[in-house]
């Protein structure tokens, strides 16, 4: 295990952007990247989809690169470059030849210092996003689910509830002037870090940080809503219909623990129990076991990369032969099982062993052919939330040291039906008929 | 304005410093005495291995005896062995912290694995035992059918699922290739003497190659891989003939009718070459010129100008016979036909004009960037690896493929162009709301019309 020790530098420059720098030679090829502390869950009321609509804007020009110049300029150097919007962090990331750093490091300089937009960029990229929702959520079966239906339903607090890809009439009602306010409150160096990881030498990385970054003006500490969720007092339930698929469908989402308390960790082993693949208990007890569902998988999603209230989500697609409440009913069982009998010693044994063999997938895990994408979005993640990027070489020490009546706790305590909300999606009654 | 500032950073982008040789991961390469082909590369960044036992037969091989066939059969493999049932496979693989999937497509059916390098030789003993005493018990095969009904019925639902097999369908007509999906009562047909006859037939270590990348000592790991599957036995499987596939001429459309579409799908295709030919370096680079990258003529064109779609992109399809090219956008219903036009404009283009030289220099930067990226994870490594010894690629493939990228010039990308984006000949699916786009559609060619589950509309 000692072989997985993550060498780095971190640094904070005098204008408060902090800096990263991950060297490893083995390939002659750098992942650079930029997090910025807001997600679509603390964007502005009125404005849902905002902090997404903006990612895409932050493609559109910078004083020095004007529209298309930037991704230009990263493809023809052999390089990838994409951007992504989460509950708490926007991201933006390029992996490139190492001969090409100082090149992307300029262009995330530039974009950084100033954003140069006009009317005619926003218009195109309502258009290209409202494509986006209608490719993933509304002309999709299933779209959106569960990760669009559930908050609503789970949440009371606008900032959990609402709909992050953004209402149409919300991202219509967006303007310059929204963009420009954003940009200035959020995307400021002191709320952002830098990532440099593979081919280059730490004092290297940390050296042309201060040359690109350095000149950078701060910004006030940008104002941050309280995420913090009323006290829930009982279950809540929603339903939504589904518009092309042939199968009904539920999600049953639990609120989690803080993040890095003793109870999170064991939360996390039992989302393994529960969720670990065609071994996991609820695939194994509905699927393979009383036939149930079609499907069944969930987890908590990218447990490293929110800061905010979450859930466990469990993703459930069913025989239409099964109504919504047996389908639930049997689920609850696998639930009460486990909050009953708890789990054996084998049991937690091999969750561990298959968390650590996870974890170590993530850090070397690459997204859309660039390499290094999940060390560098747990750095991030772990700089910004906590300070401590040096957390990605101890945190699986807490998974690790879990125990079984931990386990059992953890399941009394947080899987309580006055801790989670539940959706149905059933299809459209046409739908059905025309299926059949 | 009036204010002048010292230590100016430059306002153009800094150039690129001298390039640092890509160091190729040496592969070893063996075939042991049953006939089994392996390949190792060593990879050390995390404690981890990844492998893929392959085999040179997938579901177009069994067609005729039922489509999808050998894609129920790997589904089938992993539910129980001789020595183990389904519930002691799961938990024996969490058990060592290991992942696993068998699945098949057209040419190739593949146990794909990953697992810690401390716990090896236990991942290596079950992918041994999956491959040689599975066993289909009849309740999980009556399960996995089950499931699979299912999943074929949502398959229909999915806008980018109806386009493609409409497409492949009309390019390969009575190949074995023109079938993507088994229909429902295609799977209601299977019988588990079905599987387990693939299943001798396919999974055979004359059949078979093993490809690993990972964190172990080669020659550590061929030891272990000599043991564990030196026992297993068989013959490569019969060669059959197929039919030679449809090349359909003039350009036709195909409409898939999804009542209440909100946006359309449009997949637009026409035969190209397998990764064997001469030319798929060229056409590589001609089509990241064209749709394939994010700088892209079509992306700039559609979603950057225009804004007509999120994820406009272009491709070359190689399946072991026949490749095939296709550009593909979802867009919003009222611009199918200026999408198309683009689409069409922009191919045209490029077969027309010679790209300048510029532009062509960025693409080949990018192309062999991005190709080098692809070798930086250990299964990025696997894949490529896989990808030659499965194509019976030369051995200096991925050495190589760079500086045959570089060495393009614009009179090659023309004639590229001009022998493979076949534009005359295009064959155009938009899956969507007949009343919303039929109109726009039948601008481009005959029009035929079907539902999701391919019954013709009039």
């Amino acid at each position: 295990m000692n072989r997985n020790e993550i060498a780095m530098d971190y640094t904070t420059l005098a204008n408060g952007l902090k800096v990263v720098v991950a060297p490893d030679a083995s390939a002659p090829v750098v992942t650079v990247g930029v997090y910025y502390k807001i997600g679509f869950r603390l964007e502005p009321q009125g404005r849902s989809g905002f902090a997404h609509l903006f990612e895409h804007m932050m493609f559109q020009g910078s004083a020095n690169a004007p529209k298309m110049q930037h991704i230009k300029l990263i493809n023809s150097s052999g390089g990838l470059l994409n951007g992504s919007t989460h509950y708490d962090v926007t991201n933006y990331y390029e992996a490139i030849p190492s001969n090409a750093l100082e090149r992307v490091l300029w262009l995330e300089a530039d974009r950084m210092r100033a954003l140069k937009v006009d009317d005619e960029n926003l218009r195109n990229q309502r258009d290209v996003v409202k494509e986006e929702v209608r490719v993933n959520v509304m002309n999709q079966p299933y779209g959106g689910f569960p990760w669009l239906d559930l908050p609503p339903v789970a949440f009371r607090n606008w900032a959990n509830a609402h709909n992050f890809y953004g209402d149409f009439a919300d991202l219509d009602a967006a303007d310059l002037a929204d963009v420009q306010a954003f940009f200035k409150t959020y995307y400021v160096p002191n709320n952002a870090v830098l990532l440099v990881l593979g081919d280059v030498k730490a004092e290297e990385g940390v050296a042309l940080a201060q040359k690109y970054f350095g000149d950078i003006p701060p910004g006030a500490p940008p104002p941050f809503a309280d995420p913090r969720e009323p006290e829930q007092k009982e279950e809540r339930r929603g339903e939504v219909e589904e518009k092309f698929g042939t199968l009904p469908a539920m999600a049953v989402g639990y609120t989690v623990p803080e993040r890095r308390t003793t109870d999170w960790c064991a939360m996390a082993l039992l989302d393994q129990a529960l969720h670990g693949g065609r071994a996991g208990r609820t695939y194994r007890e509905l699927v393979l076991e009383k036939q149930i569902a079609v499907e069944a998988d969930g987890g908590i999603d990218d447990i490293f990369g929110y800061n905010g209230p979450t859930q466990m989500v469990t993703r459930i697609l069913h025989k239409p032969e099964y109504s919504g409440e047996k389908t639930l009913a049997a689920f609850d069982a696998v639930i009460r099982e486990i909050q009953e009998q708890g789990i054996s010693e084998d049991e937690l044994n091999q969750l561990k062993v298959k968390w650590r063999s996870d974890y170590y997938s993530t850090l070397e895990g690459g997204r859309g052919g660039m390499p290094r994408y999940g060390l560098m979005h747990l750095l991030a993640c772990f700089t910004l939330f906590d300070n401590e990027p040096q957390l990605v070489n101890s945190i699986l020490d807490g998974f690790l040291a879990v125990k079984r009546d931990e386990i059992q706790a953890v399941a009394r305590k947080y899987l309580r039906p006055a801790n989670r909300a539940v959706v149905f999606r059933a299809p459209a009654k046409a739908n059905v008929k025309e299926a059949a | 304005m009036m204010a002048t500032r010292i230590a100016q950073l430059p306002t153009e982008a800094p150039a690129l410093s001298p390039e640092r040789p890509v160091t190729w991961p040496k592969r070893t390469k063996t075939r042991l005495a049953n006939g089994l082909e392996v390949i190792l590369a060593e990879s050390h960044a995390i404690p981890k291995f990844h492998g893929q036992l392959s085999f040179r037969s997938g579901n177009a091989a069994v067609v005729d005896r039922g489509p999808g066939l050998a894609e129920m059969t790997a589904t089938v493999v992993r539910t129980g062995t001789k020595l183990r049932v389904s519930r002691q496979i799961e938990e024996d693989l969490r058990r060592i912290g290991a992942d696993l999937s068998s699945s098949a497509g057209a040419d190739t059916t593949g146990i794909g694995f990953a697992g810690l390098s401390e716990l090896a030789e236990p991942l290596l003993g079950l992918v041994d035992e999956l491959a040689r005493e599975a066993a289909f018990p009849e309740p999980e095969f009556e399960r996995e059918r089950r499931q699979k009904l299912e999943e074929v019925k949502l398959d229909r639902t999915q806008p980018s699922f109806l386009a493609s097999e409409q497409l492949r369908k009309v390019l390969f007509g009575t190949h074995p290739y023109a079938t993507v999906a088994p229909t429902e009562s295609q799977v209601v047909a299977y019988k588990r003497s079905d599987l387990t006859q693939v299943y001798q037939e396919f999974y055979t270590p004359e059949n078979a190659l093993l490809v690993m990348v990972g964190d172990f000592d080669t020659a550590v790991m061929m030891k272990s891989i000599e043991k564990t599957f030196s026992a297993w036995t068989g013959k490569r499987p019969a060669i059959r003939t197929t039919p030679e596939p449809a090349h359909p001429k003039g350009r036709r459309v195909y409409l898939v009718h999804v009542p209440g579409a909100v946006q359309t799908q449009i997949l637009a295709g026409c035969h190209a070459i397998t990764r064997k030919h001469a030319d798929w370096v060229k056409i590589g680079l001609t089509n990241s010129l064209y749709g394939g990258a994010f700088n892209s003529r079509l992306v700039m064109n559609i979603r950057e100008d225009k804004g007509y779609t999120y994820s406009p992109r272009s491709g070359v399809h190689a399946l072991r016979q026949y490749g095939y090219f296709s550009v593909s956008a979802a867009v919003r219903n009222d611009v199918v036909a200026a999408s198309l036009t683009e689409m069409f404009y922009e191919l045209d283009k490029l077969r027309s004009l010679p790209v300048p030289e510029p532009e062509l220099a960025d693409a080949r930067n990018y192309l062999s960037g991005v190709f080098s990226m692809s070798l930086a994870t250990q299964d990025g490594l696997l894949s490529q690896l896989a990808t030659v010894a499965l194509n019976d690629l030369p051995d200096d493939y991925l050495e190589t493929y760079r500086e045959k990228v570089r060495a393009l010039t614009p009179a090659d990308l023309l004639a590229t162009a001009r022998k493979y984006f076949d534009s005359a000949n295009m064959q155009i699916v938009v899956v969507g709301d007949r009343a919303q786009i039929e109109d726009q559609a039948k601008l481009f060619g005959d029009l035929e019309i079907h539902d999701a589950q391919g019954q013709a509309l009039t």
